[in-house]
């Protein structure tokens, strides 16, 4: 332990006796992190999901063919020094385009998470803080999607629209947002009714305002947790739509696109729809592992 | 008791709700599909006049909310209509296609709980060592394979290289129309007329489609099981039983997991309604006559009869295994008082 | 006979020693069982009067038999098949079948005259979807009851409203809604006025080799031999199962578990070639790949873009490279293998060429345009390298996938731009492919044809007519000649880009043969498959 000697802002975040609030919430942040650190696991995640985006953002300099051009005489090519993962069914080059592959699932599965919690969460603070009617039909609404069968919702969905990113993402946020609402709603139910809120109530504060300002806060930590164990069924609804050919659409060298693309290759030509697969492997368990690792910290009753 | 019954009631009217409005959903999706269910049944060639009496044989040329309130008087009635794609009415087509699903489900939950459980509380026990981690990183691994991807793989190894499995499919041909049907469930049926070889069969065939699906339940049902014996273990009786000198072996198993299988229940209650939703991937790619591919190929012709039945099937009984575990959970846990 | 069931009786003491048996058995399917792995989630019907779609019309095919039917030597000619004999009037109106006196249905009974009148005047009362390809003729739910009859228990007398070239109505008859169906099965099963049509949906009442046993939709077909027919089947049952992963029916191949496969993609047949024990067979199909090009859309209204963009796809690269084995080159506006067929290929690759007619339509810069397709492979391959092509000359293309039957939805709708869509010829005689893509007598939303032409607003009065004068030319080698006239019309006018037909393929498994792959999946045949 000799390593961990003590430094001055080490002291001002783990001291008892902090002076402000901003200390405290500090310190209780740099508590978590140290409990998050001392998890291989879960840094191994977040290190994984660092390095995604992070490779992800430089496609256009690591990558080094266009992703989209195409050498039919040459398909199907094993790996090589050309290529390095082979080529695909209209010859081109893997490697590059799982890597552009990474900014269309990443982004997907951001512009999901940005649309679902915030909703999740906006419906199941009002229901939860509301009650009585509101609560009921909020909850039954509730109830339809999360009885809905979620893949054939997401399915119709993208059908009734079209196929593409865009309505993949809103499909899956039609499916995803239930759990969210719920969870959110639980946690207000719990909040409601403490003092403080009573407090804050007595101040005047408009419901509206107390819900933004004051439940909805305490609901996040257990909404991040959610949230990073989500991404990666993000992802794989993503695939499986694709998969089912309503995801993202060719030439997008969105993964799961390209797995559905080159499934029928599995036997021969194994690695073109593997390499996708791995990708998607990849990803969702540094999700995973991040998510899990955040768990522990955030919500330890769930330990 | 009166109080029970009370909450039963309310119960089953809010599952009744959610059910309408189910329908409702459903039947309005049918309705914004870019799929002319009329040309879906009479197809590319077809002159007009032939579509235009299509169109009024099915009712189609009335009112959305004559359409649907049709729809809704039949259903009271144990009607769901017939379907396109099939062509028998659409009851039939769930007895048919169902049971496929509630096999499925059911072998894959029974393996998910048999191996997950386990590893859960060794897990627990284990908590911060090798062995927790290497148990959770098996589990999160098959919660983040694509699931068509394990599925092909699966097939590639243990049946095209190993041949330790039979290929797709419920059943070998030889057993076709062999097993006279009784539930539907094939091995339920061949354990009936006491057809081993059937039996057998019917198992052999499970065992991929099952087991792939097991993996991928089995991260959330080892992890909850982690966290409830990690609570358990704290607990002040296990703290006393541990005082006592009981075997180690004693306490977890007797004590800690015995005050946890309640929770457990309901874990795996919300596990197998997820099963029971259709594993559409994985019956696509074992071509298994699940009721996932049926509502799935049905969605995609725009058959709208199917789809609805299936998915208020599918809906129910999600419902009422939620309504079962709440139950549970009300009933049996204290704590939950 | 011996069944699994004898099998087990025989060694019902142990469970365990059937089950061994049928272990060891399993390592190739049963010599009495053919089973066949094929994507037959199409199915919506076996009614002849309705089926339309390939699965069904293959099935039908060995579980009906019709009048006449393509001979197998000369695909041109027509063979008698119930029919021994015909005779047609010098005017062309009035056709008298003799009708060979030993076919029986599966019920035992004998196929008389009078069931292949009830079958043909079915089809016009019910007017499915098929039905055009009979009442196209002139026949009516009011006149058929005169016009086709049965003058004795051999004899089917026809007579037409006004007279057609007789290869043409000939060929008609040859389609699957020209099958016979028992009248008694069909009457006694009747719902309503519905002719049987609700019971024959998921069952055969005909004269074929084989007839339909069990039918579970996207999971199997299980037919059997019809032993009244008379034909000669060297297998007795044949179970089709629904694969729809080409992979899964590779492997099943591979393992024994299946011994005929139907959808390999053209890679797997690559594979296939290679290996001694596997016997690929295939059969170039009634079908076209084209793109259709809206003329409602001012841009490709333009003749100079239509050409363009015949000039810019890269029709051999597409064929050789993405789906060698299951496409050909095909440019004419008829398949090969049907009367008139024009096998010239005039288009090729040439940018230069493509770009300078765009500019002499006034747009150098391109355009851009959205193309539909099917979703399924190999389309989608297709389609992007179509696309990567026109966008060489200029031409930016949005892909817009869909389901089949959403593209249908959406082109019969004329809501498409560019869409690249297969169309299947009705019957074996070219009146049907020339109206299609020319024929469009009324181009406004009432019309009563509203085939391919009607729906890309392709208005050609010239090349209308010469489809209506050809249908009617008594003169069979004059007749071919307008065919192929209006084809070179048509690859100079015509807003279509026909690109390729289809290949149908089937691998047989070691020691299986005698599967004989039709043109049309009406001319499919089961019932020389045979297991050494």
């Amino acid at each position: 332990m000799s390593e961990r000697a003590t430094t001055p802002w080490r002291d001002w975040l783990l001291t008892d006796t902090p002076s402000s609030r901003r200390q405290a919430a500090w310190g209780r942040r740099y508590r978590m992190w140290r409990d998050f650190r001392a998890n291989p696991l879960a840094l191994t995640g977040l290190i994984l999901v660092l390095a995604i985006f992070a490779a992800s953002l430089a496609a256009p300099l690591l990558a080094n063919w266009n992703p989209a051009a195409q050498d039919l005489a040459n398909r199907l090519a094993t790996p090589s020094a050309r290529h390095w993962f082979g080529t695909d069914e209209l010859g081109r080059d893997v490697y590059s385009r799982v890597l552009y592959g990474g900014r269309i699932t990443l982004g997907m599965v951001v512009a999901v998470v940005a649309v679902v919690a915030p909703l999740g969460l906006a419906i199941g603070c009002v229901a939860g803080y509301a009650g009585g009617w509101a609560d009921r039909v909020l909850m039954r609404v509730t109830d339809i999607f999360l009885a809905f069968p979620r893949l054939i919702l997401a399915l119709a969905f993208v059908a009734a629209i079209r196929p593409g990113i865009t309505s993949t993402v809103a499909a899956i946020a039609l499916t995803a947002w239930p759990p969210y609402a719920r969870l959110a709603r639980a946690e207000t139910l719990t909040i409601r009714n403490t003092d403080f809120i009573a407090a804050v109530r007595l101040t005047g504060a408009s419901p509206f305002r107390i819900i933004l300002r004051h439940v909805a806060p305490l609901c996040l930590s257990s909404l991040i947790v959610r949230v990073t164990l989500d991404m990666s069924a993000i992802i794989l609804t993503a695939a499986a739509l694709g998969f089912l050919g309503m995801g993202a659409q060719p030439p997008s060298p969105e993964w799961g696109a390209m797995i559905a693309a080159a499934r029928r290759f599995i036997l021969e030509q194994w690695w073109v729809p593997t390499i996708p697969g791995i990708a998607i492997f990849i990803t969702a368990l540094a999700f995973n592992l991040l998510g899990d690792g955040l768990r522990d910290v955030l919500d330890p009753k769930q330990r | 008791m009166k109080s029970g019954l009370r909450t039963l009631g309310a119960s089953a009217a809010s599952v009744l709700v959610t059910l309408f409005g189910l329908v409702l959903v459903t039947f309005l999706i049918g309705r914004v599909m870019p799929i002319d269910p009329v040309i879906a049944i009479v197809g590319d060639h077809a002159p007009p006049d032939v579509i235009a009496q299509t169109r009024l044989a099915l009712g189609l040329d009335r009112p959305l909310p004559v359409q649907f309130w049709i729809y809704l008087n039949h259903l009271m009635h144990g009607d769901l209509g017939s379907s396109v794609m099939t062509s028998h009415s659409v009851v039939d087509d769930i007895i048919q296609y169902f049971p496929a699903t509630l096999e499925l489900a059911t072998v894959a939950i029974i393996i998910a709980t048999v191996i997950g459980v386990p590893l859960g509380v060794l897990a627990a026990v284990r908590q911060g060592k090798r062995t927790d981690h290497a148990i959770r990183i098996f589990c999160l691994a098959g919660h983040s394979v694509p699931i068509f991807l394990l599925a092909l793989l699966s097939l590639l190894i243990f049946y095209a290289t190993l041949g330790w499995a039979p290929g797709t499919g419920r059943q070998d041909v030889v057993f076709d129309g062999e097993v006279p049907i009784a539930t539907g469930l094939l091995t339920i049926d061949a354990i009936i007329s006491r057809d081993w070889a059937a039996l057998h069969d019917a198992l052999a065939h499970l065992a991929q489609p099952a087991g792939v699906l097991a993996y991928f339940s089995m991260a959330y049902i080892a992890r909850m099981t982690r966290a409830f014996m990690l609570d358990a273990l704290q607990g002040e009786y296990i703290v006393t039983a541990r005082a006592k000198g009981l075997s180690a072996a004693r306490i977890i198993w007797r004590h800690a997991f015995g005050n946890i299988a309640i929770r457990l229940v309901t874990v795996l209650a919300l596990v197998y309604a997820g099963l029971l939703e259709g594993a559409v991937v994985t019956e696509t790619v074992f071509s298994w006559p699940g009721l996932g591919q049926y509502l799935t190929v049905s969605l995609l012709n725009a058959d709208m009869n199917a789809v609805l039945g299936a998915t208020l099937v599918i809906g129910l009984s999600y419902l009422l295994l939620n309504l079962f575990a709440d139950g549970l959970y009300r009933l049996l846990d204290p704590r939950a008082k | 006979m011996l069944t699994r069931r004898s099998l087990l009786a025989a060694t019902a003491a142990s469970p365990l020693v059937a089950t061994t048996i049928t272990r060891s058995a399993r390592a190739a399917t049963p010599r009495d069982v053919v089973v066949m792995a094929k994507q037959i989630d199409d199915i919506i019907s076996f009614d002849p009067a309705e089926a339309y779609e390939f699965s069904n019309n293959e099935v039908d095919a060995n579980c009906y038999r019709r009048l006449v039917s393509p001979d197998h030597t000369d695909n041109s000619k027509v063979a008698g098949d119930l029919a021994e004999t015909w005779t047609i009037s010098p005017d062309g109106k009035s056709f008298t079948f003799k009708l060979k006196t030993n076919a029986k249905f599966a019920s035992g009974k004998p196929l008389t005259a009078e069931d292949a009148a009830f079958s043909l005047q079915r089809t016009v009362i019910l007017n499915k979807t098929p039905g055009f390809i009979i009442t196209q003729f002139g026949f009516t739910k009011e006149n058929v009851a005169q016009l086709i009859r049965a003058t004795d228990d051999h004899t089917l007398q026809i007579d037409l409203p006004q007279a057609v070239a007789p290869s043409f109505f000939l060929f008609c008859l040859s389609a699957n809604v020209g099958s016979i169906v028992e009248k008694a099965t069909a009457l006694q099963n009747q719902v309503e006025d519905d002719l049987g049509n609700a019971w024959l949906k998921s069952r055969t009442a005909g004269a074929g080799a084989y007839q339909l046993t069990q039918w579970s939709a996207s999971d199997h077909i299980a037919l059997a031999e019809n032993p009244h027919s008379g034909i000669p089947t060297a297998t007795k049952r044949i179970i089709i199962r629904h694969v729809a992963d080409p992979s899964a029916q590779l492997l099943m191949l591979q393992k024994g578990d299946a011994d005929i496969v139907r959808d390999l993609t053209p890679d797997q047949l690559k594979t296939i070639a290679a290996n001694k024990d596997f016997h690929p067979i295939s059969s170039g199909q009634g079908s076209s790949l084209y793109i259709a090009m809206n003329q409602a859309m001012p841009e490709l209204a333009k003749p100079q873009v239509q050409q363009a963009i015949k000039w810019a796809i890269d029709y051999d690269g597409i064929a050789r490279n993405i789906v060698p084995n299951r496409f050909m080159v095909m440019q004419g506006f008829i398949p090969k293998g049907l009367p008139g067929a024009l096998t010239e290929e005039t288009y090729h690759q040439d940018v230069a060429k493509a770009k300078a007619l765009l500019a002499e339509a006034g747009l150098p810069d391109g355009i851009s345009v959205t193309m539909d397709y099917i979703s399924a492979a190999p389309y989608g391959d297709i389609a992007q390298a179509v696309q990567a092509n026109l966008a060489a000359v200029g031409i930016k293309v949005n892909l817009i996938a869909g389901e089949q039957k959403q593209v249908i939805t959406k082109t019969r709708a004329r809501q498409h731009q560019l869409a690249m869509l297969v169309w299947g010829t009705d019957y074996f005689d070219p009146n049907s492919n020339a109206q299609a893509f020319f024929a469009n007598p009324d181009d406004s939303d009432s019309s009563k044809l509203k085939i391919l032409a009607w729906r890309s607003h392709f208005h050609d009065k010239e090349l209308t007519a010469i489809v209506e004068e050809a249908a009617k030319e008594l003169d069979a080698a004059k007749r071919i000649a307008m065919y192929e006239d209006m084809q070179r019309i048509g690859h100079q006018r015509a807003p279509f880009a026909m690109m390729l037909q289809t290949i149908s393929t089937a691998v047989l498994n070691k020691g299986v043969s005698g599967f004989i792959l039709g043109p049309l999946p009406d001319y499919t045949r089961y019932s020389d498959i045979k297991k050494a």
